[in-house]
């Protein structure tokens, strides 16, 4: 039978490093500082110690996973461990003859992100030019035969593109279209004035989004994204706490959500020092939002508690300071007053100049 | 798809493999996997393009003699629909 716990998928972080600078990076601020990866045998253990509890996804990605010069070892193991391997990746740097290569060593698919179906204004906002590059390299994919997921992160600047985008994905042969809203965490967090778009923007993207779901069903997978800010209640952050997913980083923490490690007072075990199995069912971080002992009011006595688990423990501790708290994304929130003045100042900003704070290699410098 | 004539295949994204942990069978596909009991995983292991959706139904009549043909055929044609709403099979008339 399945357990209440079991990681069906691994999201293995071989680096922070990354060509582009999307100013909604998720991952943590002061990424550039970590330059201590993890090794490919280190990495080639924890493949076949996830599949041994339970792993049967993997998902490959950063930054950037085509920087790792040992991507092609890793995507073999996977491999021969009947891992179902998903490389995630902007594109770039990538040559016909290496994604060929991953191909014959058993890669099973492929998503790219695009910033946005302007090439000025997606090479904008990727802080790079990346644009006409990240087409032929779907093109790639689809002519080697991958399902090929085009990932599109939305927001104030590029959310009214949404029709152009699902064109786009159609023609390049998209099998699965993923339009998220960004998460409002790490650079997202800090540029969320930005970023974040109206309520208006959002019921109209959707609307566009669900027709096209229906007109291509069985073709094409259309998932839309709300953001947690326009919703009634909060999104079960990746499926509850430690309950389907283990992400381990490029310097080898073991954590049940990629900025678990930003919370205070939680310790994360790293897989150098430990197996994985010992750390998913001892680690006293992993078991800490198990359950519903820990969870406060109003989700302790929530109907909807074994649905969204309280919501996602880093925007209650980001917005709120408190990582018990209930995410105050979630209406019943008593700090949801928060995500309503976020709301009022995105549709007071409509129509201003956006500055972005850019993530870079060197520091924290503006663009 | 759902034509008796028709003949399914699995789209070549979808990866079936055996489940250590609960002995069924899984259905891999992009960021997702369905967990199959052993009729689902019979009729996807004859989702191959060879078979017509009439031929699997009547492959598994015979190994289910205690069923119902029209309840055999009821439940090739639902999984079939699960399989072709997610967009995992190609069919080949």
């Amino acid at each position: 039978m399945t357990s209440e716990y079991r990681p069906y998928t691994l999201i293995a972080e071989l680096t922070y490093r990354c060509p582009l600078r999307c100013p909604y990076c998720s991952n943590p601020l002061g990424f550039a500082h970590h330059m201590d990866e993890i090794d490919t045998d280190t990495w080639l253990r924890v493949f076949q110690e996830a599949e041994a509890l339970g792993v049967v996804q993997l998902n490959l990605t950063g930054g950037e996973p085509l920087l790792r010069d040992d991507l092609e070892l890793l995507i073999e193991k996977a491999g021969k461990l009947e891992l179902y391997s998903n490389l995630i990746t902007s594109g770039i740097p990538l040559t016909f003859e290496r994604l060929s290569r991953f191909r014959t060593l058993g890669l099973n698919s492929v998503q790219m992100s695009i910033q946005s179906t302007r090439p000025t204004e997606s090479d904008r906002i990727a802080g790079a030019p990346s644009f006409r590059r990240k087409l032929e390299a779907m093109h790639w994919v689809k002519s080697l035969e991958f399902p090929l997921t085009m990932n599109v992160v939305l927001h104030r600047d590029n959310i009214a593109e949404i029709a152009d985008l699902i064109a786009l994905a159609e023609s390049v042969s998209a099998d699965r279209l993923e339009l998220a809203n960004a998460q409002y965490g790490g650079w997202a967090l800090q540029n969320r004035p930005a970023l974040l778009p109206t309520r208006e923007q959002v019921e109209c993207a959707r609307t566009i989004a669900a027709g096209a779901r229906m007109r291509l069903q069985g073709k094409m997978e259309v998932l839309f994204v709300t953001p947690d800010y326009y919703s009634v209640y909060p999104k079960s952050c990746m499926d509850g706490w430690g309950r389907r997913f283990i992400v381990v980083n490029p310097q080898g923490l073991a954590l049940p959500c990629h900025l678990a490690h930003t919370l205070p007072g939680l310790h994360f075990e790293n897989v150098r020092q430990y197996h994985l199995s010992d750390i998913w069912h001892h680690s006293s971080s992993f078991n800490q939002f198990r359950g519903d002992g820990w969870l406060p009011d109003p989700c302790r006595t929530c109907d909807r508690r074994d649905r969204d688990f309280g919501g996602c423990r880093c925007q209650a501790f980001h917005v709120t300071g408190n990582a018990f708290s209930t995410d105050p994304a979630c209406s019943l929130s008593p700090n949801h007053g928060y995500v309503e003045s976020a709301r009022s100042q995105a549709s007071h900003l409509i129509g201003t100049p956006v500055l972005f704070e850019y993530r870079t290699g060197r520091g924290f410098t503006r663009a | 798809m759902t034509s008796a004539t028709a003949r399914p295949r699995l789209s070549p994204k979808v990866r079936l493999r055996f489940d250590r942990q609960t002995g069924r069978s899984l259905l891999l596909y992009p960021e997702r996997g369905l967990e199959l009991n052993k009729t689902a995983t019979e009729i996807a292991r004859l989702c191959t393009g060879e078979w017509t959706i009439e031929d699997i139904a009547h492959l598994l009549a015979r190994r289910y003699v205690d069923v119902s043909t029209g309840e055999i055929k009821q439940d090739v044609h639902t999984f079939l629909d699960t399989l072709a709403r997610r967009g995992l099979l190609q069919d080949q008339q």
